[in-house]
């Protein structure tokens, strides 16, 4: 493999607080200079001039439906998705079917994201098997077999005492407890609980369904000393929880979406089912409390919640379509136009909050353009306008309720191990 | 499908999916033109060939009698040629169903669908999905417009006009295709709309509707000028939403003796079936105030109008469409 030089961009690197033109050498696949005008012989050359250069995106929630639902994404399909989005990491939640409970499993997704040879994937092991809630996974046969973090996803645990255990057992390995907060008895619905539902006479899901969640977790956490992190927070009343909990010190990082990020509620309207996803989206009071608190570090970390569904799944009526958008192929875009371009975050911080911060949280050795460090690397261009159109997605699925907006900021290339997996024609 | 688009009075568009898409004026247009059709159904001979030629089917993934009988007679006495579908499709299946069914319908060329759904926004997913005129009888807790507008029809016989009325509509009203269309019916007509139910039982943010929650019963009776009754479906005792059939008949019944301190005549209107002894009292559904059978009538003349409408007609040719085939040659 040639090195690569990608010269004259603009270098950011949030994990040295890195900001300036320079160019960045790659060489056996891993950084081995930043500087100004490096002089280089044999190398493939990579003009980034007035674009961004920065250390590859991290993805720490996405589904990739591999095992059991091939025909809505691949451990492949998927890889070449998050590429094509800019990320380099994505980690992979363990409800497929079989379940990642098990290091057969596990090693099963290791094994196809090695085939796949694009971003890499890293896989989520369950908490408990078959994610039951009843007994513990194996963590540290888990572990071995390549899992980075342990979750129960869409079945959130039920049981505080696991809950308790599972924060406990986990510190022997320091890795993170990831839990998507919903309370099952007061989670039986479609959208959010609010004026839009009361209208289309749909099922709804109240803001305390998380929050009650979010705030057992958090004390738990405070319990045991364990790292609990919160998945694709949705509430101002969780964000309220999180806040007071970090200023006591307890253990906890918390992720947001996109999508909760730039929408509400109202997109349910005409009974959309792109629209429809768990946690649902809510009301404009809760995106701007998210933003702040994406803004002030309360929340840690955007991550996208990619969640295919192929077409016919969601063709159907609201209440029976399945919840979930994906997110890998517009996530940066609409951060920038959104967020950069909103006045929430500088383009640092927002690498920041979708590289480094989430690689540091779940002890991922990405997130970084450091000498010697892995050489996974995005450029793109944070002035390209450009519109959403599904069809032309790398992911098998198209289920997104951006077709047709118009973002900013699109991705020229991303590099993986110092090689090239995604590069815009 | 021709249109008079020319004429200032609003046409319907393909469907009827709720009363929350439809204006004032569009609403007031059906209301008119069921009163022509009303006359059809006292005849001896009560058929019309209005709709003569035209494929209508009903298709109905839920139980349903006044519904699916009003509006077949009301296609009967239009003359038109009608199929009734009964899909007791399963929770699973239901939405993969509906797609097929809509593709085989559209083959069989018909020319209308009227459906009753068990999902909210059904009606709409059908409507976008094929060229026939969809129309809404009842999806989930949705709409159920031809309830809607039928009850607005029997209270303007009553008492002459819906601007300005006061009408509480009682009972489970967050399950309640009926109260959403009830609420919507009458506030763009210019009533003032009530609620009255436990609260387990009102969606939540129900006043950024525009309607005022009445916590009990006595407030309502109070207030009110028309009380609509919804039925209490007696699943919901079982969904934890009230303790008891009884206590809620004791706090929330509409009972006799509860309406012989109303300050005035109200007028009771109940979409059936009734329970009897729970949301009301037999006293009051036989009493001398009660519509619900006037209800009953007026559902087929309404549903007369809207297939009407839907299928091109001109309302101020409704009268002659009795008796002419004003429809042909001006409709596919």
């Amino acid at each position: 493999m040639r090195p690569v030089l990608i010269q004259g961009g603009r270098v950011l690197d949030p994990s040295r607080e890195f900001d300036g033109v320079a160019d960045v050498l790659l060489r056996d696949g891993r950084i081995e200079a930043v500087e100004a005008n490096i002089a280089a012989e044999d190398v493939e050359t990579i003009d980034a001039s007035g674009k961004i250069v920065a250390p590859g995106l991290v993805d720490v929630h996405v589904h990739l439906r591999e095992p059991g639902k091939e025909e809505a994404e691949t451990v492949a399909t998927g890889a070449r998705s998050a590429a094509a989005g800019g990320f380099t990491s994505v980690c992979a939640m363990p409800n497929t079917d079989p379940v990642t409970d098990n290091q057969a499993a596990v090693g099963f997704i290791v094994k196809q994201a090695s085939a796949a040879n694009s971003a890499r994937v890293y896989p989520y092991g369950t908490i408990s098997i078959g994610q039951k809630g009843e007994h513990l996974a194996e963590f540290a046969k888990l572990i071995e077999a390549g899992a980075i973090a342990v979750s129960d996803d869409g079945h959130p645990v039920r049981s505080s005492h696991l809950m308790r255990t599972a924060l406990e057992y986990a510190q022997a390995f320091g890795i993170p407890v990831a839990d998507h907060c919903e309370e099952p008895s007061l989670a039986h619905g479609a959208m959010h609980e609010g004026v839009v539902a009361s209208r289309l006479g749909l099922r709804a899901i109240p803001a305390a369904a998380e929050e009650i969640m979010v705030a057992r977790d958090v004390i738990l956490s405070e319990l045991t000393g364990g790292h609990i992190h919160l998945c694709h927070m949705s509430t101002r009343g969780s964000v309220d929880i999180i806040r007071r909990a970090k200023e006591r010190g307890v253990n906890v990082t918390a992720e947001v979406t996109p999508h909760h990020l730039t929408l509400t509620q109202a997109e349910c309207e005409g009974f959309n089912t792109n629209a429809k996803m768990n946690p649902p989206l809510r009301e404009e009071a809760d995106v701007a409390v998210l933003r702040a608190a994406l803004q002030d570090g309360t929340l840690d970390m955007i991550a996208t919640d990619h969640a295919p569904h192929h077409y016919e799944a969601k063709e159907r009526d609201f209440d029976e379509a399945p919840f979930g958008i994906v997110g890998l192929e517009t996530a940066l875009g609409l951060c920038i136009k959104e967020l950069v371009n909103g006045g929430v975050l500088s383009l640092p911080e927002l690498v920041n909050r979708m590289s480094t911060e989430p690689a540091r949280v779940f002890h991922l050795d990405a997130g970084t353009l450091q000498v010697g460090k892995p050489g996974d690397v995005v450029v793109f261009d944070p002035g390209a306008t450009w519109t959403v159109d599904p069809t032309q997605f790398y992911s098998k699925s198209r289920n997104t309720p951006y077709a047709g907006h118009v973002l900013t900021g699109r991705v020229e290339r991303t590099v993986v191990g110092g090689r090239t997996v995604f590069e815009r024609k | 499908m021709i249109r008079d688009s020319s004429s200032s009075v609003p046409s319907l568009g393909k469907d009827l999916l709720g009363l929350e898409p439809l204006s004032a004026d569009q609403i007031q247009l059906i209301l008119d033109t069921a009163e022509p059709f009303k006359e059809v159904s006292e005849r001896a001979i009560k058929k019309v060939p209005t709709l003569r030629g035209k494929t209508i089917v009903n298709l109905f993934y839920e139980a349903s009698t006044r519904t699916r009988i009003a509006f077949e007679f009301a296609e009967k006495r239009l003359s038109a040629d009608t199929v009734n579908i009964a899909a007791a499709g399963s929770s699973v299946e239901k939405g993969e169903n509906l797609v097929d069914t809509a593709r085989n319908l559209e083959a069989m060329r018909i020319d209308m669908v009227v459906m009753r759904h068990p999902a909210s926004g059904a009606a709409e997913f059908l409507a976008e999905r094929i060229p026939s005129n969809v129309i809404n009888a009842g999806d989930g807790w949705h709409e159920h417009p031809t309830q809607g507008l039928l009850d607005l029809l029997t209270i303007r016989d009553k008492t002459g006009r819906i601007d300005g009325l006061k009408v509480c509509i009682c009972g489970d009203i967050l399950h309640s295709r009926v109260a959403r269309s009830n609420i919507w019916g009458l506030l763009k007509l210019g009533a003032e709309v009530g609620v009255c139910g436990p609260k387990t039982l009102l969606p939540r943010g129900i006043e950024e509707l525009g309607v005022q929650v009445l916590p009990h019963p006595e407030e309502a009776i109070a207030w009110a000028d028309v009380l609509n009754i919804l039925r209490l479906q007696l699943e919901r005792m079982k969904g934890g939403y009230i303790p008891s059939l009884g206590e809620y008949y004791r706090v929330f019944g509409i009972t006799q003796e509860r309406l012989e301190r109303a300050p005035k005549d109200i007028l009771i209107l109940h979409p059936g079936p009734m329970n009897r002894g729970v949301e009301i009292d037999s006293r009051v559904a036989d009493g001398p105030h009660s519509v619900i059978l006037q209800q009953v009538t007026n559902g087929i003349a309404v549903r007369m109008a809207v297939l009407y409408l839907l299928a091109g007609g001109m309302p101020e040719r409704a009268d002659v469409a009795k008796t002419e085939d004003v429809l042909a040659g001006g409709t596919t």
